[in-house]
């Protein structure tokens, strides 16, 4: 069991690195804490297989630290990390049964048979292989398979962190949901930091505490699933978490009759004075304003305080429906409840303070944060 | 309820298959059978024998003991090309310039044709004037093929594995190509050995390879003629004469055409019988149990 840290981790596979985009994983710094269940979400080819593979050391990264409870372990090969993966294509040798493939980890680092045994059939147990021991490896399903892979990281003692590369892809949807809750009743039972790369949200947000959100070879935000949804901190984050995502439009700081004010085309839009301050002081005039559509109020009457907007068309999803409507020629999106009556033609809305949210060059504008804070996000993205 | 038959034109579309096979198979094969059974003197003269010739055949010492030395030769065959290919195809080179260049160098031997390899072999072995038999006898090992029959044996296996070690070892090289790269991954993830990698990951992806590899030699090998006939001849003595070679002689030599067809018939189902087995072995083996 350990934490992991990656110090300055950077990698690239191009042999002589010049620009940012060279890299697959751009210059970052990161800690999993010891015993969490973590997600790291992102869309494919963002790198979260690289990393994965960095931290099991399956790769080398080119530059930076992994430390395990902080240890460098660069140099350690994978089988001397005490590290398991399971990988997004269920691995089993084929030839042996299910419980020569549970014991082999344990025979290849010389564990005295009788102690393989008892292990064997305690993880079984709890995979609910059980009664698949005596068989080939070869002849099980896809998920029996992906279980015995598991299994495989979890007989062994030694283990301080499971990492798993899109385990359930070839699982079918419903037998899904049935591994992903063996696999959060296995990290509370086990107590192991866990590390589960995936490209869906729901996958993530039900398996893990924290999620990592990683894109273009940066981890963007790294928070509990509830953070990333109401306080995206990257435009990508609200982008890519929620269903649909955060609606974006792009705003102009002005002067508005001797007082500062957000526009979007002739529609002020309405945020506090010391983001205002904020603005002016970064010296950003333009600003990209975000709102998730869960939080786009849309009124039943006329209301003087709302934007006038056209609407395009609604979308029914079952418990929900999704109202799509013109605002000021962009399309942006409500979630309407059940309830909510089905609006026609032309429409009042408004977006609530408190969750519209102000990103200046991609990253969110917190105003707990210092200006400098801002600047150095920046930074660390443009480093390399 | 009683099915209707409406129209039998879908048979046409068979036809030319049959024909095919008819031609290339059914009616030689025949040929063969009417030759079996029958004592020709001349195309007006014959007589049928019945079992006659085939009673001949198997009570022929001669051909018990080619027999016997064409199973030695093709299990012994066997035995070096199988691990030998393997281990080839272990150590060639996956990626870049080095890959191809291997592939080819390997390949040089399967272009060769079978008689050319035999005379390769011929000169190769001599004891005055080829590279093999001159080392041989400058260190001095008394080596000579045309005189001694271990000698013989010697080099025509050595010839055979020469020629069809790299049919096992291309066969292998796809294989083990052919293996993801997160089973390696897995495998040092879980602390395998490196003999543990083979056994438990490459060896079992390397089985349906290996199957048509054997079946392929095994086949080859037992009927092989071309090589030993002009390498040594079958000789010194009979030592290495195998089942094709005596079969050519009954047949050509002596033109005892119905007993060389028996003869025939009787190789064939022996081919077919081992064949069987083995794949039918390996199958059973396979199976989930």
């Amino acid at each position: 069991m350990a934490s992991i840290t990656l110090n300055a981790l950077a990698h690239t596979y191009t042999e002589n690195p010049t620009k940012p985009e060279d890299y697959a994983i751009r210059e970052m710094t990161h800690v999993w804490e010891q015993g969490g269940a973590f997600a790291l979400l992102g869309p494919s080819g963002c790198g979260k297989s690289t990393l994965l593979n960095i931290i099991s050391g399956l790769l080398k990264p080119s530059n930076g630290e992994v430390l395990f409870d902080g240890k460098r372990v660069n140099e350690l090969k994978p089988e001397e990390r005490n590290i398991a993966q399971v990988f997004q294509f269920p691995v089993v040798y084929d030839t042996m049964t299910v419980f020569d493939n549970l014991a082999f980890p344990l025979r290849n680092i010389g564990v005295p048979e009788y102690k393989v045994k008892s292990k064997v059939y305690e993880v079984a147990e709890i995979l609910e292989l059980s009664d698949q021991l005596k068989r080939k490896a070869k002849g099980l399903s896809a998920d029996q398979k992906q279980k015995v892979s598991m299994g495989r990281g979890l007989v062994r003692d030694d283990v301080s962190a499971i990492l798993f590369d899109e385990p359930l892809t070839v699982i079918d949807p419903q037998l899904k949901w049935k591994l992903r809750r063996k696999l959060k009743q296995i990290h509370e039972q086990f107590n192991i930091t866990m590390v589960y790369v995936t490209h869906d949200q729901l996958e993530a947000s039900t398996f893990a505490d924290k999620i990592a959100v990683m894109y273009n070879g940066q981890i963007v935000q790294f928070g509990t699933p509830r953070e990333l949804f109401e306080n995206p901190a990257h435009t990508f984050v609200g982008y890519f978490i929620g269903s649909p995502g955060m609606n974006f439009f792009d705003a102009e700081l002005k002067n508005q009759g001797g007082k500062e004010a957000l526009m979007f085309g002739d529609h002020e839009i309405s945020v506090s004075d010391a983001m205002l301050t904020r603005l002016k002081a970064m010296g950003a005039n333009k600003v990209t304003l975000g709102i998730r559509p869960e939080f786009v109020h849309v009124w039943d009457g006329k209301n003087s305080d709302a934007f006038h907007v056209d609407v395009d068309y609604v979308e029914d999803l079952g418990t929900y429906k999704i109202l799509s409507f013109l605002f000021h020629g962009q399309v942006m999106k409500a979630r309407l409840s059940e309830d909510q009556k089905v609006p026609s033609g032309q429409i009042y809305v408004s977006f609530p303070e408190q969750w519209t949210k102000v990103y200046v060059d991609d990253y969110l504008v917190d105003l707990t944060d210092s200006a400098v804070d801002h600047d150095k996000k920046k930074e660390i993205q443009h480093a390399n | 309820m009683q099915i209707k038959v409406e129209n039998n034109k879908a048979w046409f579309l068979v036809l030319p298959v049959f024909l095919i096979v008819a031609f290339s198979a059914i009616i030689p094969l025949m040929t063969v059978v009417n030759y079996s059974v029958q004592d020709i003197f001349d195309p007006y003269t014959r007589y049928f024998v019945g079992t006659e010739w085939f009673k001949q055949v198997m009570l022929d010492s001669r051909l018990h003991e080619a027999l016997l030395r064409q199973f030695l030769y093709s299990f012994t065959i066997l035995a070096i090309e199988v691990p030998l290919g393997i281990c080839v195809a272990l150590m060639m080179p996956t990626k870049g310039r080095g890959a191809s260049l291997a592939l080819i160098l390997v390949a040089i031997p399967l272009l060769i044709p079978w008689n050319v390899v035999g005379t390769i072999w011929q000169i190769f072995g001599r004891a005055d004037i080829g590279l093999f038999g001159a080392f041989m006898s400058s260190i001095g090992v008394d080596y000579n093929y045309a005189s001694d029959p271990t000698d013989a044996w010697l080099t025509v296996v050595l010839m055979d594995v020469w020629h069809w070690t790299p049919l096992i070892a291309l066969l292998c090289y796809s294989g083990l190509r052919a293996i993801p790269e997160v089973y390696y991954q897995a495998a040092r993830i879980d602390q395998a050995s490196r003999w543990a990698v083979f056994r438990y990951i490459q060896l079992p992806k390397l089985t349906n390879v290996l199957i048509i590899g054997v079946l392929l030699r095994f086949m080859d090998s037992f009927m092989i003629y071309t090589e030993p006939f002009v390498l040594t001849g079958g000789g010194p003595g009979s030592s290495t004469t195998f089942l094709s070679q005596s079969l050519v002689q009954q047949a050509i030599g002596q033109f005892d055409l119905g007993p060389a067809a028996a003869f025939s018939l009787v190789y064939f189902l022996i081919i077919l019988l081992v064949c069987w087995v083995f794949y039918t072995t390996i199958m059973n083996m396979q199976k989930d149990k």
